[in-house]
């Protein structure tokens, strides 16, 4: 049942609530169907889509760690021209907004997704990713580098003409110089946090658990981190925040939102529970009735 | 389609020093879980492992609504599984995976360990068509050998174990139930014993099914962590893909 207290707008999105679906963690949005009922979501950020196909990492990509897990996936995915002949056409009518993760190895390479994405008509955003740590070219070394960042969003900018959301990564010095840069490049909003790299050992065979040594932690055990970083950054910055990490209920969601998030995104807590991105939406819900708030962006930015 | 139900603890029952036996009880109907197939249960309790831990599916009683898995203790989460007791509450994403083919007429069912488990439900298949299938169990020691009257009820059953402690001393690949003649060949268990089969499957020109493991996130294609390499150099999920493949269609 639709709430419409739970209505947010990222500049020109309209959600019908802030629940958004992490990219890399609900495949296309079909993979959850038997699971829940897509449209009860406020969006679904599908996997990362690079300019040509990719196989990814070599197993083993997962490694669990307390509270949360290390990925090495390292973007695996068909490339865009397969995303928009044979994925597209399955996706374009679901409600809510499909939006696509565009990741590459160079600005080249995300011009030319972000170009194709561009028409695709029911696509209303791309969430451009210069913060996957997973890859050896491009990636994450995009979004550490204050200048990078603002190069490859300025040359997508140029070319994408709906709503660039950009993706940060937590990896670096100063979140707030990359993310004021990534808004001066014309980017319409920000979402953070990618994965913070990382590395699991095993002491028994003397090896690390990842085939790349290194990878990317998600899971409750980097919301501390996530959180920080949205507070810093929703105070410096003049365009919306979309929140993530380690979200695995309503209260975790309404933290991101306090602390500045205009909407949030579940990542690892889809894995464990396939049906856990509604039922937060049911908690927000909840949320408002409990404490006699009228609408949820009452709440935004409280602290 | 894919449940997310909650299942009730029937009994857990220790097998052998490392595995034990889950009964539950689902609320909806098992009419479609197949042999082969596995289900991802929420471990609660354990705050530090958040991640379900996939387990192939041992057996089903759908007129019962039963559902027997065989899990072994390797950590910490399936150290906590281990202390479900009657009437606890379990949350399954089930059924996972794509089952065993139900082909040949002379099946061989190879297991290693834990990974015999599945083989169970498979030789029922194999016996309700009126087939009895030669079952093949491999073990380090008679120690971690379960359920082996229940296998022995539906097939000829061969046991290896590394030190002779039952059945033939060596290798499932060395033991002498092979020189006999079959036209299909499953398998599961460790990777090095899988390449073992699957090496001795092409030898022989005899058709080959393996059930993988790989670690995985999620169980239903979205997480892309469980992959293996296909004969194309394609990586594909064991999750959706699998978990059972023809051997000459992977690279072990």
């Amino acid at each position: 049942m639709e709430d419409n207290r739970l209505k947010v707008n990222i500049g020109s999105l309209e959600l019908k609530n802030p629940v958004l679906t992490a990219s890399g963690t609900f495949g296309y949005g079909t993979e959850y169907e038997d699971f829940l009922d897509l449209s009860a979501l406020g969006g679904i950020v599908v996997k990362g889509t690079t300019g040509e196909r990719r196989e990814g990492n070599a197993y083993p990509r997962l490694a669990e760690t307390p509270s949360g897990m290390i990925n090495a996936v390292g973007l695996q995915n068909k490339g865009v021209e397969y995303f928009c002949k044979e994925i597209y056409p399955k996706i374009k009518d679901i409600n809510p907004n499909v939006i696509v993760n565009v990741s590459g190895s160079s600005i080249e390479e995300y011009c030319k997704v972000a170009s194709a994405i561009n028409d695709l008509e029911t696509i209303p955003a791309i969430e451009l990713n210069i913060s996957c740590p997973n890859v050896k070219k491009g990636g994450m070394g995009f979004g550490v580098d204050r200048q990078m960042a603002f190069e490859v969003v300025s040359e997508v900018r140029k070319i994408y003409k709906k709503h660039l959301i950009v993706k940060l990564t937590p990896n670096v010095t100063n979140i707030v110089e990359i993310a004021q840069s990534v808004e001066k490049a014309g980017a319409n909003s920000l979402s953070l946090i990618n994965t913070v790299l990382a590395m699991a050992v095993d002491s028994e065979k003397r090896k690390p658990l990842l085939s790349t040594i290194t990878g990317g932690l998600s899971g409750p055990a980097i919301k501390p981190i996530a959180l920080r970083c949205v507070w810093q950054v929703s105070h410096n910055v003049n365009i919306p925040v979309i929140g993530m990490g380690g979200i695995r209920n309503a209260a975790d969601a309404i933290e991101f939102l306090l602390v500045g998030a205009k909407a949030v995104e579940i990542g690892t807590a889809n894995f464990i529970n396939p049906k856990i991105s509604a039922e937060i939406t049911e908690g927000l819900s909840d949320y408002l009735n409990r404490h006699g708030i009228e609408k949820i962006t009452d709440i935004i930015g409280l602290i | 389609m894919k449940y997310l139900e909650i299942f009730t603890v029937e009994s857990n029952i220790a097998l052998n020093k490392t595995c034990f036996l889950l009964v539950l009880r689902s609320p909806v109907s098992l009419e479609t879980v197949a042999a082969g197939q596995f289900v991802s249960i929420e471990v609660k309790g354990e705050d530090e492992r958040i991640l379900r831990r996939p387990i192939s599916i041992h057996d089903v009683d759908k007129t019962n609504n039963l559902l027997y898995l065989v899990v072994q203790r390797i950590g910490k989460a399936t150290n906590r599984l281990a202390e479900i007791k009657k009437n606890d509450e379990i949350s399954l994403v089930f059924p996972l995976g794509n089952g065993f083919a139900i082909e040949g007429e002379k099946p061989l069912l190879i297991g290693g360990g834990v990974g015999t488990a599945p083989l169970y439900l498979l030789a029922k298949e194999f016996k309700s068509r009126g087939i009895v299938p030669d079952i093949l169990i491999g073990a380090r020691t008679n120690e971690q050998l379960f359920l082996t009257n229940r296998y022995s009820a539906l097939g000829n059953l061969s046991i290896s174990t590394e030190d002779g402690s039952v059945g033939e001393r060596g290798l499932v690949t060395q033991n002498s139930v092979l020189k006999k003649d079959f036209d299909v060949i499953y398998s599961c268990g460790p990777t090095s014993m899988m390449r073992a089969v699957a090496d001795l499957a092409k030898k022989r020109n005899i058709k080959c099914y393996l059930s993988l493991e790989n670690r995985m996130a999620c169980g239903i294609g979205a997480c892309l962590c469980c992959v293996n390499e296909n004969k194309e150099g394609h990586n594909v999920c064991v999750c959706t893909d699998g978990p059972v493949f023809l051997s000459d269609d992977i690279k072990l």
